[in-house]
């Protein structure tokens, strides 16, 4: 037995929100929630390293990772624009800078890691400020290497003509994960770079 | 294969005697059936319940008499730390998001969760979760050729879980379960959210939907900002036992207080997180058996929700003790307190629903009521303990152990069995015997008081937990006494429990769609549901479609 | 919003709603079930009673957290009953109500099977019961937070006795910086006199995990913390013996970490305190004893103030005979269990730090002999 019952004619536009939205909104909820944690440790443990190094000694601001990061939001957003548009094309370029641009933005990070471990003797054990930065920063590059294999995948299935306009939706979700990483970035930078040195 | 449109047209009985048994198998292991799932998680629970159980009784048997013998210290910490885990984590959670996962597509009119898949992956991880935890107890002899299952207590303090003073792999098998676990239900919850979000059949508002529903996604939302935490701590404590980290290593300046905020910043959250299902069971069982609506739905949905915020700000009057400080101390205080009053308002709705009704005590009305009565004496020991100074005295006392179990036990394990007793019927098309859910109601009334509120007074006499055994002449030996005699009681009860599922399975009265004239979506289909739920997606214009179809004349939608 | 019905229960079947089943015969069975558990429950106790020898032959008292004997202490007490009766209070009314309606509103056998009013709700029964609830939460804070800042905020003054309290994996030091004294687990401070007297404050640090000092009888619990160092005062007006126990788990043997404290009048304090102070006893008698346990691996961990052991990771064993248990308050402190002790700590305390000293029982009996000079 099933009730169909005579709904109210407002009712008769039943619209209800995107599961994947819904799914994708979650997901970055949760993931806000755990890198929020780490972003308190970080905080919490200023000045409190008992000896060297300290982050004034050894940290740069890193513009060039920052600029990369950020020109990825850009040029995913466009990839996005391009597949609704059905420029199978252009969305196959835009990604593929996209995923330079972060995969740029990962080699500065080794970088940045290379320069403080060899010339700083900075790693996690060392003190504090070691443990907290590179479990931090780790962390973030951690979902940003997350973010590039879906980013990878989208890449080629546009390559390959298998992604279309009416896979807008999810390439868009997709880059919304992306700018969830580039929005904590921009809260590390914050946090490490400018408050912390 | 034509197996499927075979399956749909036959009645599920039948199907299921003439499938081979390794195909069965088969089909309950690739299922991403959500009312499968259901029952797959809440049997996990429940195996993970009674082992918990066996825990729980060793402990009480080692705490008879005073000075005892039975267990070692060694294994008395485990037991006890093991016993914790197990409950909160894979018999609690299991079991609340395993009836979520059943009754939530049902009640909203949907074919499945929103996401079947991350469903399945969601309940395999929580398994393995809990298995890696069990497979401690071989294995955790590791690398240094120490240690079993874990032994620091379920909530593992720092700096007692770091290298230096927990030696051995039992920590990190402690750690890895519960971050595998964690992930899994993290996914459910965002596919709980996702799906009452955006699968409501037609016509359901939010405001319309059931309590249950409206519950769960609180529980779910409160999952999603409270488990990372959690798992971000251990993974803190994974890089300080692995990678020479020192985010709670007080050795190099780090904080032991660190792992307490971040612990219970999810730790309790997490009490709401299980107590809030519990509720939701509850507020659709108690109407049903009272004959009456909910009384004041809008003040039940608003005080779900305050609980939901208010409980991310109460948790460090787990810290009273650590020494925060005036300020910080009497403000969690005020949250606490706080709290208080829309848990307390819920108490009253349900009274307000029972007054005036016209009660049929079945066995999941029998077990509601019990729950009412238990949930306030938790709630009003919840609050002495809100009352700092007195918290002073009480905290890490048996007072506290005897109150947390008023919560788990008294409210939450009684709702879950009344949620059995009332559901069960629905998913297996028979009913469990009411003879054998007396006898299981009472013996389980009465050993869990006859222990628990024995307790409260071992705890006022200054008998601290966790430890495996104490002094004669503290004047605890009779109490600790009288406690463990509630132990074969309770055991007595879940056995009972036990054989009535075993028998009702095969020979219990058959259900029919609606066998408590009950009027929510999910009696509108048949008992068991078939895989596709409902034959057309339903239409709904109240929060009790199935009352306005039973009473034409003064559908509820004339008064909502 | 309420409305009477006089429908019928539409479609469904009613199995189970509506049986009441009470066989009287069945009741006897519960009771005969409750006799046969208790009387094995009974066996087990007596069986486990036979195994089980307390090895604490001194009488302790309990310690209840409602037999105060210093003012925060007192302080708890009146605040908790001020807060248990209002608990009391509301317990009866909603208990109360509670009852009368499940026994009220049952649904009697041979009544029909009508609705009953649906009633929606009531505005103005949920503010009431809203309004209600938030009063006794504001009362109750502020009496909390009254309490909180008067035992929390108080200073010591400068002819205060302050002791500091370092907890260890499983016992506790405890030093005495302004009179030169050093002991373990067992505290002693004078009674309170409160025309002249200070209270007496304690600092708790802890050398290695989280540990909780809580005696109840003298103030609520304070958890000692690596890297942190916290405060509690007492200010015990009655001479007399108070037991307590660490209250936050801190590994295998947390249950073996007693805590005892002696409240002693003026001059019997003065008494203690000049006999603590006192270097190790050195009688010549048991000089061999005192040469082996210098030899041996004693001094690693143990103080003796006077000889040259001066290792801190164990207790100070100066005036080791002065104790009246052994082990943190697990065994008494006897020359038998002291002699078990050192041969093997770990049957009297399983999991303990300290070693078996693997010594021969000659060498065993030297070393006691000697201990047992150490008053």
């Amino acid at each position: 037995m099933t009730s169909v019952l005579p709904v109210e004619p407002e009712a008769a536009a039943w619209d209800l929100p995107s599961r994947r939205r819904a799914g994708m909104v979650g997901l970055i909820i949760a993931e806000a929630a755990l890198l929020g944690v780490f972003v308190v440790a970080y905080l919490f443990y200023l000045g409190k390293s008992l000896q060297g190094p300290y982050p004034k000694d050894v940290l740069e601001i890193p513009v060039l990772n920052t600029l990369c990061l950020l020109a990825s939001s850009v040029t995913v957003a466009r990839a996005v624009r391009a597949l609704r548009q059905e420029d199978q094309r252009w969305a196959g370029v835009w990604f593929a800078v996209t995923i330079l641009l972060g995969v740029a933005f990962l080699v500065g990070t080794a970088q940045e890691w290379y320069r403080l471990i060899v010339a700083h003797g900075l790693t996690i054990s060392t003190n504090l400020f070691g443990t907290t930065f590179y479990a931090l920063v780790g962390f973030h590059a951690f979902h940003v290497t997350m973010g590039l294999v879906m980013l990878t995948l989208l890449a080629v299935f546009t390559w390959l003509g298998e992604l279309r306009s009416t896979h807008a939706e999810q390439a868009e979700l997709v880059s919304w994960y992306w700018h969830f990483v580039d929005a904590v970035w921009i809260v590390v930078l914050t946090v490490v770079y400018i408050i912390g040195r | 294969m034509d197996a499927i449109s075979d399956t749909l047209d036959r009645p599920p009985d039948e199907v299921q005697e003439q499938l081979p048994r390794l195909a069965l198998l088969h089909e309950w292991v690739v299922t991403v059936d959500h009312k499968r799932l259901g029952i797959l998680y809440i049997c996990t629970g429940l195996i993970f319940l009674l082992i918990a159980g066996v825990e729980a009784s060793l402990i009480r048997f080692q705490l008879i008499v005073p000075e005892n013998t039975l267990l070692s210290p060694q294994v008395f910490n485990r037991l006890f730390t093991m016993h914790g885990t197990t409950m909160v984590f894979f018999a609690g959670i299991p079991i609340l998001f395993g009836f979520a996962n059943y009754l939530v597509p049902l009640m909203i009119g949907a074919r499945d969760l929103a996401f079947p898949r991350l469903n399945a992956f969601g309940f395999w991880l929580t398994l393995f979760g809990g298995l890696l935890l069990y497979f401690s107890y071989l294995a955790g002899d590791g690398l240094y050729g120490a240690g079993s299952a874990p032994d620091v207590g379920w909530f593992a303090y720092a700096p007692l879980t770091g290298r230096a003073f927990s030696r051995g792999n039992s920590t990190d098998y402690w750690n890895l379960a519960i971050l595998v676990s964690g992930i899994g239900t993290i996914a459910t919850s965002i596919n709980l959210v996702a799906t009452m979000l955006c699968m409501r059949c037609r016509g359901m508002t939010l405001g319309r939907m059931p309590l249950l529903v409206w519950m769960m996604l609180v529980v779910a939302g409160l999952t999603l900002v409270a488990l990372p935490p959690l798992s971000a701590a251990q993974i803190m404590l994974l890089l300080d036992r692995f990678l020479g980290a020192h985010f709670f290593d007080t050795q190099a300046g780090g904080s032991a207080v660190l792992w307490q905020h971040f612990f219970w910043f999810f730790g309790h959250p997490e009490v709401y997180i299980l107590a809030i299902p519990a509720f939701a069971f509850a507020s659709e069982i108690i109407p049903v058996f009272s004959r009456k609506v909910i009384f004041g739905y809008p003040m039940m949905v608003a005080a779900t929700v305050g609980i939901g915020f208010v409980s991310m700000g109460v948790w460090a009057h787990h810290m009273f003790a650590v020494g925060m400080g005036r300020i910080p101390d009497a403000f969690f205080a005020a949250s606490t307190m706080l709290i208080a009053v829309p848990t307390g308002v819920k108490i009253f709705n349900w009274l307000g629903t029972i007054y005036g009704g016209r009660i049929r005590f079945a066995t999941p009305m029998l077990f509601c009521t019990a729950f009412l009565f238990q949930f306030l004496c938790a709630g009003l020991t919840g609050i002495m303990l809100g009352v700092v100074p007195f918290d002073w005295q009480l905290t890490d006392s048996y007072f506290v152990v005897a109150h947390f179990h008023f919560v788990l036990v008294g409210a939450i394990l009684f709702n879950i069995f009344a949620a059995i007793y009332y559901w069960f019927p629905k998913a297996t098309g028979r009913m469990l015997s009411e003879r054998l859910g007396r006898w299981h109601f009472w013996l389980l009334v009465v050993g869990f008081n006859l222990t628990f509120v024995t307790l409260h007074i071992a705890g006022i006499l200054g008998m601290p937990r966790r430890i495996y055994t104490y002094p004669a002449d503290r004047s605890w030996d009779l109490l600790n006494f009288v406690a463990t005699l509630g132990v074969p009681l309770q055991a007595a009860a879940v056995l009972v429990f036990v054989i009535n599922i075993i028998i009702s399975l095969r020979r219990g009265q058959p259900a029919g769609d609606d066998p408590w004239d009950a009027w929510t979506l999910e009696w509108t289909t048949t008992s068991p549901p078939p895989p596709y739920n409902f034959d057309t997606l339903p239409a709904v214009r109240s929060r009790r479609p199935l009352w306005d179809l039973k009473h034409p004349n003064d559908p509820d939608w004339l008064h909502e | 919003m309420e409305r009477d019905t006089t429908r019928g229960l539409g479609g469904g079947q009613s199995a189970s709603a509506g049986e009441d089943h009470r066989s009287r015969p069945g009741v006897l069975v519960p009771i005969l079930l409750w006799a046969v558990l208790i009387s094995v429950m009974g066996l087990v106790y007596i069986a486990a009673g036979a195994e089980s020898s307390p090895r604490n032959a001194v009488p302790v008292q309990t310690p209840n957290i409602f037999a105060p004997t210093s003012t925060p202490a007192f302080a708890i007490r009146d605040l908790s009953w001020f807060v248990l009766s209002i608990c009391a209070g509301i317990f009866a009314v909603v208990a109360g109500l509670l009852a009368y309606s499940v026994v009220r509103f049952r649904h009697r056998p041979g009544e029909d099977n009508r609705e009953p009013p649906q009633v929606y709700g009531s505005n103005q029964i949920e503010l009431a019961w809203t309004v209600v609830p938030v009063l006794i939460v504001v009362i109750l804070f502020l009496a909390t937070a009254r309490y909180i800042f008067g035992i929390e905020g108080l200073q010591p003054t400068p002819n205060a006795l302050q002791i500091t309290i370092v907890g260890h994996q499983w016992w506790w030091e405890i030093r005495y910086p302004d009179l030169g004294i050093v002991t373990a687990n067992e505290l002693h401070v004078p009674v309170h006199d409160s025309s002249e007297g200070a209270p007496t404050f304690l600092t708790l640090q802890s050398a290695d995990v989280i540990h909780s000092f809580w005696v109840p009888q003298l103030a609520g619990k304070m958890d000692v913390v690596p890297n942190k160092t916290n405060r509690v005062w007492i200010d015990p007006r009655t001479p007399g013996l108070y037991v307590g126990q660490c209250a936050e788990f801190c590994g295998v043997q947390h249950a073996g970490m007693l805590l005892r404290v002696t409240v002693h009048p003026k001059d019997e304090f003065a008494a203690w305190v000049a006999a603590q102070r006192a270097l190790a006893a050195d009688d010549l008698a048991v000089r061999g004893g005192r040469e082996l346990f210098q030899a041996t691996a004693c001094i690693n961990c143990h103080t003796v103030r006077g000889t040259p052991a001066n290792g801190i990771f164990g207790p100070d064993l100066t005036h080791l005979m002065s104790r009246v248990t052994l082990g943190a308050g697990v065994v008494s402190n006897t020359p038998e269990t002291l002699r078990d002790w050192i041969n093997n700590p770990d049957i009297l305390k399983p999991g303990v730090l300290m070693p078996a000293m693997q010594l021969s029982p000659a060498a065993l009996d030297r070393i006691v002999a000697y201990l047992l000079t150490l008053r």
